[in-house]
């Protein structure tokens, strides 16, 4: 069954010198499957993930020809139903959570405020509510985490906090924009194996957004590679080394392998064809 | 690894307590630098206060009998610890022109700039935060035009002139507003001779009084000088609003706010205003302060008995104890005020608080 199914999503920004094209004619599909999208900065997956939720604030603008979550047309929502779907129907699980918490809330306050504030529900249930969701975190002290600060919490901490809050209202899709990528490399496998449980058990899509290419082809089902706002392969994850496209064998490269040798990385090869293509847009 | 130094919330409340108590340390070491300069000042100008009392024709026997029942002829440090020790208890000298004590001079003329103060900064803050919010939220709009053309009108356009205008308009023309002054002559005898006085705020006084013709007359002389400094203050309060509010939107945790499908008003009025809060309260409370000082110009043109004018009517007689009384006063008002913005600054940010 198809959960969110995009074609030619094209988001574009209006500058002063011009429109600048972020996301230009991006196609995929998705089930309750998990699929990673890869790309170095600037190739229009962070504006792919959030164009889906319409969070481009002006002046960018979201275009397609077709957007359609569960059967309803995103593209012709109105503010009010888009509203209805965020963190209802679909979550989005930010890069750092020093940024993505707020400084002033309690934890406490930002884990039950949609609870209290949309499904109604009381002061004392909407609290047992989020002390589970930090347990299936696996955050031991719950109550302790409730009245912190997000100050006070680690990043790991943090993060955990994050899926916590994008979890309770049981989304159908979440998406996860490089979630792991301002942790601790340690804390890193521990948040994402606690997301993988979470997302397997509940039966949801996942978006992985990530620059981190051998990450997401372990984590994800079906991998896309984004180069300059396009899809330039889609590759299954078990089969990464099989991909052809220039672009993704120079990702994959560029990476540092144990007790491999110790010449210089090979930077990426930016002379093909491939990378040339600037569709009309600089 | 689960565990966070997160502390509990009655040891969060024992460190507020505790960082006011340092408050209250420093406003008193800010209070003592403050009389040692107008101490200073006060020696160092070149205004004999014995001179000034006695008068030139005075004999030396007088001169020496005024030196020494103002205690001149002890050493400095001495005349120092007299001067504090007096100001201490409420004893800031005896203005040169009335012979009257200062303080009991100030007592009458700081409420009526208090009164305008707060009305004004008030006002400044009603209208100036909603207006702000506004050009932040809708930038470039035309809402944003006009909360930026009118916050520049009141940045440039001085004082005096708005004043007069307004009176010109207001009470000349139309007859909406009482003139210059705090109340009517017939009103004033009514509040000297049959209300009790309990702060020197007329609005108050008047109200505590049930006295409500009294208390219209006052709303309808404050109302002009009070819109005048609120509109100043709003033009900066607004500004101000606007720029921070533009910088939290653009913040991350109001993507997060916005993920989790809360209503815009709720993003805008609780997510950022809250952080807007840390700041603005700065803000407000040093255009307060600005307010606070008397501003001589709105007082003079609105015959507004405040401490603005008595300072600045002081400095023409040179009657410095008039003057450095006046100087302390504000002193003291704007180190307390900055310690209450640093209180309330703490309530609101959780970091500034650890």
């Amino acid at each position: 069954m198809t959960l969110l199914d995009v074609q030619n999503l094209r988001v574009t920004f209006d500058t002063e010198t011009g429109p600048v094209q972020a996301v230009r004619g991006v196609s995929f599909s998705l089930g309750r499957e998990r699929l990673g999208i890869v790309g170095e900065s600037g190739s229009g997956k962070t504006m792919t993930g959030r164009a889906v939720l319409r969070l481009i604030r002006p002046p960018g603008r979201i275009e397609a020809d077709r957007m359609v979550f569960d059967g309803q047309d995103l593209m012709k929502a109105s503010d009010r139903e888009m509203r209805a779907l965020r963190g209802q129907r679909i979550g989005m699980v930010m890069q750092d959570p020093k940024y993505s918490l707020n400084p002033v809330m309690s934890v406490g306050q930002q884990l039950t405020e949609g609870l209290r504030l949309r499904d109604r529900i009381g002061r004392a249930a909407a609290h047992a509510k989020a002390v589970a969701a930090l347990e299936a975190v696996q955050i031991r002290d719950p109550e302790r985490v409730m009245a912190a600060y997000p100050h006070e919490l680690s990043g790991g901490m943090g993060q955990r906090v994050m899926i916590a809050m994008m979890l309770i209202p049981e989304p159908d899709l979440l998406i996860a924009d490089e979630p792991t990528s301002a942790l601790d490399v340690t804390v890193q496998a521990e948040v994402l194996s606690i997301l993988d449980g979470l997302v397997r058990d509940r039966g949801m899509g996942l978006i992985f957004i990530s620059h981190d290419l051998r990450l997401v082809s372990r984590f994800c089902d079906r991998v896309l590679v984004m180069y300059k706002g396009r899809i330039v392969e889609e590759v299954q994850a078990g089969n990464l080394l099989a991909a052809r496209h220039p672009y993704t064998q120079g990702l994959l490269n560029c990476l540092p392998r144990i007790g491999g040798p110790r010449a210089p990385l090979p930077g990426l090869d930016r002379s093909g064809a491939w990378a040339q293509d600037n569709g009309g847009t600089r | 690894m689960t565990t966070i130094p997160a502390s509990p919330r009655n040891s969060r409340a024992l460190s507020v307590l505790r960082q006011i108590a340092t408050g209250f340390m420093t406003l008193a070491l800010t209070l003592l630098g403050l009389l040692v300069i107008t101490f200073v000042i006060s020696r160092v100008v070149p205004i004999d206060p014995v001179l000034s009392i006695v008068g030139e024709r005075a004999t030396p026997a007088q001169i020496e009998a005024v030196r020494q029942s103002l205690g001149l002829d002890q050493p400095l440090w001495r005349q120092f610890l007299i001067y504090v020790g007096d100001a201490l208890q409420g004893d800031l000298g005896r203005s040169i022109r009335s012979g009257e004590e200062v303080v009991s001079e100030i007592n009458r003329y700081f409420p009526a700039t208090l009164e305008l103060a707060t009305l004004g900064t008030l006002f400044g803050t009603l209208v100036g935060v909603p207006a702000g919010v506004l050009a932040a939220t809708r930038p470039g709009s035309i809402a944003d035009q006009i909360v930026r053309l009118v916050g520049l009108m009141g940045y440039s356009m001085p004082v005096f002139w708005l004043g007069l205008i307004g009176l010109l308009v207001f009470y000349g023309k139309l007859n909406w507003v009482g003139g210059p002054g705090r109340l009517d002559p017939t009103y004033d005898m009514m509040l000297q001779f049959t209300l009790t006085t309990y702060t020197g705020a007329i609005l108050i006084d008047s109200a505590l009084n049930g006295a409500w013709d009294v208390f219209r007359n006052a709303i309808s002389h404050i109302i002009l000088p009070a819109g005048l400094l609120g509109y100043v203050s709003m033009a900066y309060i607004s500004r101000m609003t606007r720029s921070f509010m533009m910088n939290e939107l653009g913040q991350e945790y109001i993507t997060t706010a916005r993920v989790k499908g809360m209503p815009e008003w709720r993003v805008i009025w609780v997510h950022a205003m809250r952080n807007v809060m840390v700041p603005l309260i700065t803000v407000i409370a040093l255009s307060y302060a600005y307010l606070l000082e008397g501003s001589v110009l709105t007082e003079t043109i609105f015959a507004w008995p405040g401490l603005g004018l008595y300072i600045t009517n002081g400095l023409f007689a040179a009657d410095m104890p008039a003057v450095l009384g006046g100087t302390v006063v504000v002193g003291v008002a704007f180190v307390t005020l900055n310690m209450l913005s640093d209180i309330l600054y703490r309530l609101v940010d959780p970091r500034a608080r650890t």
